[in-house]
C-alpha cells in the first residue's frame, strides 16, 4: 500500500495503539494535520505547545502509555522544548512528532528553521530527522520501543515538509526492530540478587529508598511484598511517591530536602539501604557524602549509567524491578527487627507532620481537607514550589500514577496540562491540580482548552500572591529581602469564568470544603482559588548541600 | 589517569555530534579524537582519549553506552593495544641543514614526502613518545607547521572489539 509520508505518520500511530494527540498545527506540518483530519484519533489543541507536551506527559504518567505531542517547525519545536527536558528528567515515555521545512531550505537560515534535532539532543532519549520517506514507518515504531522500554523517556521524530509529502509503501506490522546499539538488560544478574537477598537477611536496620523506576516498572505490589516479608520500613524518594500506601505502618513516605523527619532520619540511622529505580538526585540525598552514611548500599534500576553516579553502593542490580524483586523477594527471609523496628515508630510518632493552624486559611489546611473530600482513586498532580511540597506531605498518598508532579527539571506551568493530560488518559478519575498562584500564570491559556474539549479537571490553587518557594528561601537565607517574589493578587475564579470554566474564590476557611465539593461535583472544568496566608513556610526543610537530618524547622 | 575508549557506532549523520554534546554537557574533557571507518560496513570506530579517574570514567563509558548509535564502548586503557598517530611536520631545511634532517628521519623511519628549496614536508607514524621525540629533535631546524591525526587504536590478538 502506498501512503504520504503524512498518511503514514497517522497510520502508524493508529497501529501503535495511540489514542489521542496533543498539539498545535502550522505550516510545516499541515500535511500531517490534514491526514489527521479523516481518521480516528483524537486531537487535543493545547493552545502553548508546552503545554502539549505537558499534557502527552500527565497522560503518559497516568495511563502507563506512550503520551504523543504534535508541533510545527521553528517555534512550535523550540516551545515543545522543556516539556520534552521535563518528561526527560523524569524519564516520561513521550513521543513528539514535529514538522521540519524542506529537506533542500535545511540549514538555510528557512522561514520557520529551528536545528531541532540539534537542540533536543541533550533532552531527549533519541532523536531522528527523517530524510526520507522510506525509512519513516521504521523511525515511527523504533520512537516507540525507544521511547517505552529500558529507561523510558522522550524520542523526538523531526519530519520535513517534502517528506510528508512524499510517497512509500506501507507495511507496519512487517517491520522488526533490531536496533544494535539498544539492548537493555531487565533480568537482573542472579548472583547480585542472591548477595542483596543475603545482606538483606542479615542486616538488623534494613530500610528501603523507592524511586520513580518502581511506578514505571509497576512494581508496587512487589515492593509492597519485599516491605511486608521483612519488615523494611519504606521510604520513598518524591518521584517515588504513591510507589507504597502511606497509610502502612511501614510508610516513612517521602525523603529529602522536604521529606519527612522519620524517612531522613531512618536513612541517616540504617545499616542497610535497598534503593530501588532512584538516581539518589541531590534533592534526595541532600550532602551526599553524608548520605547513609552507615549503611551498605543495594542499588536496583534499569539503567546502569545510575549505578555508582552519584553515590557508590556495593551491591548493584541492573535491570527491571519488578522482575528483579518478584526474585528477591524468594530469597528474602520473614524476618522481624524489633528494636529497629521500634526506633522507626518512635520517630513517626514523635516527628509527626504538623503547622500551626489560624484565622487565616493556611495551605496545609487545605491540602489536607482535599485529601478529606476526594474519592480514594482521585489523581492528584501539581504545579512547582510549595504547592508541590504541601501536596507531596499533607495528602495521604497510596496508589502509583495517582500523584503526577515535575520532579527533576521543576517546571512551573507543568500541573495544570499535566492533569489535562491525565484526566483524558483517566477519564475515570477524578483529577485534580493542586496550582500555585504563580505557576497557574504560566500555562494559564489552557483553560480555553479544556473549554473547548469538555475535560474536567479541578484546579485548586493555592493563592498566597507570592513566587512563594523562591520568597521562602529569601526568608530564610537572604534576610527577608524578597527580590521579586511577590505578586500583585489576581482572581483567578473570574479569569476561570471569563474563559467559560466554573470558577469558585474561597476568602474565608468555612466556604472551603463546601467549595470544593461544589467543584469536584460540577459536571465540567472548575478553578478553585483559595486565598492563604502570604509568609507560610514548607516545613520540613533541609538546607541545600546539607546532611538530610539537619532539618530546619518544625518538632 | 588518561584512558583509550574505542567506541563503535553506527555511521549516520549527527553521530560525532551527539558523542561531543554527550562530552559537553556531563563536562568530560576529550583529550584526542580520531575517527573512521571500521572493518564492518554502516559502522565507524571511534578511539577516544578521556583524562580521568576510574569512576569518571565508567560514567563516560556508560553514558556513551545509553547513546541510541553507540554500539560497543570498551576501555582498552588497560589492555595489551598497539597505538599509533600519524603526523605530518612541515621543517625549514636548506642545503645546510638538509643531510642532517635526512638523517633524523631515516633513525626514525619517517619519510619525505615534499621538498622545496627550504623546507621538507615529513610523515611519521607512531606512538605519542616518538612524535613527541621526533618534534623535540626538528625543534632547532625551525618548525613551520605540523599537523596530527590523535591517536587510533587496537588490541593485540585474540581480544577484538566486537
Amino acid at each position: 500500500m502506498k501512503l504520504t509520508g503524512a498518511q503514514i505518520v497517522i497510520e502508524a500511530l493508529k497501529q501503535e495503539g495511540v489514542e489521542v494527540i496533543f498539539g498545535i498545527p502550522g505550516g510545516a506540518i499541515i500535511d500531517i494535520y490534514d491526514a489527521l483530519y479523516d481518521s480516528s484519533i483524537r486531537h487535543i489543541l493545547a493552545h502553548h505547545e508546552q503545554g502539549a507536551a505537558h499534557m502527552a506527559d500527565g497522560y503518559a504518567r497516568a495511563t502507563g502509555k506512550v503520551g504523543v505531542c504534535f508541533a510545527t517547525s521553528g517555534p512550535g519545536a523550540t516551545n515543545l522544548t522543556t516539556g520534552i527536558a521535563n518528561a526527560y528528567m523524569d524519564s516520561i515515555p513521550i513521543v513528539a512528532i514535529t514538522g521540519q521545512v524542506v529537506t533542500r531550505l535545511i540549514g538555510k537560515d528557512a522561514f520557520q528553521e529551528a536545528d531541532t534535532t540539534g537542540i533536543t539532543s541533550p533532552i531527549t532519549k533519541h532523536n531522528y530527522l527523517v530524510k526520507d520517506v522510506n525509512e519513516l514507518a521504521r523511525i515511527i515504531k523504533e520512537a516507540f520501543y525507544i521511547a517505552k522500554t529500558g529507561r523510558p523517556g522522550p524520542v523526538l521524530i523531526d519530519i520535513p515538509r517534502d517528506v510528508q509529502l512524499a510517497t512509500a509503501d506501507f507495511d507496519y506490522s512487517s517491520i522488526e526492530i533490531d536496533i544494535r546499539g539498544y539492548k537493555p538488560s531487565v533480568t537482573g544478574h542472579i548472583r547480585q540478587i542472591r548477595e542483596a537477598a543475603r545482606l538483606i537477611n542479615e542486616s538488623k536496620r534494613p530500610c528501603i529508598l523507592a524511586g520513580g523506576g518502581v511506578i514505571t516498572a509497576g512494581a508496587s505490589e512487589e515492593l509492597f511484598k519485599l516491605a511486608t516479608k521483612a519488615n523494611i520500613p519504606v521510604a520513598t524518594t518524591f518521584m517515588g511517591i504513591g510507589s507504597f500506601p502511606q497509610d502502612h505502618p511501614l510508610s516513612l513516605k517521602s525523603a529529602g530536602m522536604h521529606g519527612n523527619y522519620a524517612a531522613n532520619y531512618a536513612l541517616m540511622e540504617c545499616d542497610l539501604l535497598i534503593a530501588i529505580g532512584c538516581r539518589f538526585s541531590d534533592r534526595t540525598t541532600g550532602k551526599v557524602s553524608s548520605f547513609a552514611s552507615k549503611a551498605k548500599k543495594i542499588h536496583i534500576d534499569i539503567d546502569p549509567a545510575e549505578i555508582n553516579k552519584n553515590v557508590v553502593v556495593d551491591v548493584p542490580i541492573v535491570g527491571d524491578a519488578k522482575i528483579i524483586l518478584k526474585t528477591l523477594i524468594e530469597y528474602v527471609q520473614e524476618k522481624r527487627e524489633e528494636e529497629w523496628l521500634s526506633y522507626i515508630m518512635e520517630l513517626k510518632s514523635t516527628h509527626p507532620l504538623t503547622y500551626a493552624d489560624g484565622l487565616a486559611i493556611k495551605p496545609q489546611f487545605v491540602i489536607e481537607k482535599v485529601c478529606e473530600v476526594v474519592p480514594d482513586n482521585t489523581i492528584i498532580v501539581t504545579e512547582v514550589g510549595q504547592n508541590q511540597m504541601w501536596s507531596a506531605l499533607f495528602f495521604t498518598h497510596k496508589k502509583p500514577r495517582h500523584f503526577i508532579s515535575s520532579g527533576g527539571l521543576g517546571t512551573m506551568g507543568f500541573g495544570f496540562p499535566a492533569s489535562i493530560g491525565a484526566k483524558v488518559g483517566r477519564p475515570d478519575a477524578l483529577v485534580v491540580d493542586i496550582a500555585g498562584d504563580g505557576s497557574f500564570l504560566m500555562n494559564i491559556q489552557e483553560l480555553a482548552t479544556v473549554v473547548e474539549n469538555n475535560i474536567p479537571v479541578k484546579v485548586v490553587v493555592i493563592n498566597n500572591r507570592a513566587l512563594g518557594m523562591v520568597r521562602q528561601w529569601q526568608e530564610i537565607f537572604y534576610k527577608k529581602r524578597y527580590s521579586s517574589t511577590i505578586l500583585k493578587e489576581v482572581n483567578f475564579a473570574e479569569i476561570a469564568k471569563a474563559f467559560g470554566v466554573e470558577g469558585i474564590r474561597v476568602t474565608e476557611k468555612e466556604e472551603l470544603v463546601p467549595a470544593l465539593r461544589s467543584a469536584f461535583e460540577y459536571p465540567g472544568p472548575a478553578v478553585v482559588d483559595v486565598i492563604v496566608e502570604q509568609e507560610e513556610n514548607v516545613i520540613p526543610m533541609v538546607p541545600p548541600g546539607a546532611p538530610i537530618d539537619q532539618i530546619i524547622g518544625g518538632k | 589517569m588518561r584512558h583509550t575508549i574505542a567506541v563503535l557506532v553506527e555511521n549516520k549523520s549527527g553521530v560525532l555530534a551527539r558523542i561531543s554534546n554527550l562530552f559537553r554537557r556531563r563536562g568530560y574533557n576529550i583529550e584526542s579524537i580520531t575517527v573512521g571507518k571500521s572493518e564492518r560496513e554502516g559502522i565507524a570506530r571511534i578511539t577516544l582519549e578521556v583524562d580521568g579517574d576510574e569512576l569518571a570514567i565508567e560514567q563516560v563509558t556508560k553514558q556513551l553506552n545509553k547513546l541510541i548509535d553507540v554500539i560497543k564502548v570498551s576501555d582498552i586503557t588497560h589492555d595489551e593495544m598497539i597505538e599509533r598517530e600519524l603526523m605530518l611536520i612541515k621543517v625549514s631545511a636548506d642545503a645546510s641543514t638538509r643531510s642532517e634532517i635526512l638523517q633524523i628521519v631515516d633513525i626514525f623511519r619517517a619519510s619525505v614526502v615534499d621538498v622545496s628549496p627550504k623546507a621538507l614536508v615529513i610523515e611519521i607514524t607512531g606512538d605519542r613518545d616518538k612524535l613527541d621525540a621526533f618534534e623535540t629533535l626538528l625543534r632547532p631546524f625551525g618548525i613551520k607547521e605540523i599537523a596530527c591525526t590523535g591517536k587510533v587504536a587496537m588490541v593485540r590478538h585474540p581480544k577484538e572489539i566486537k
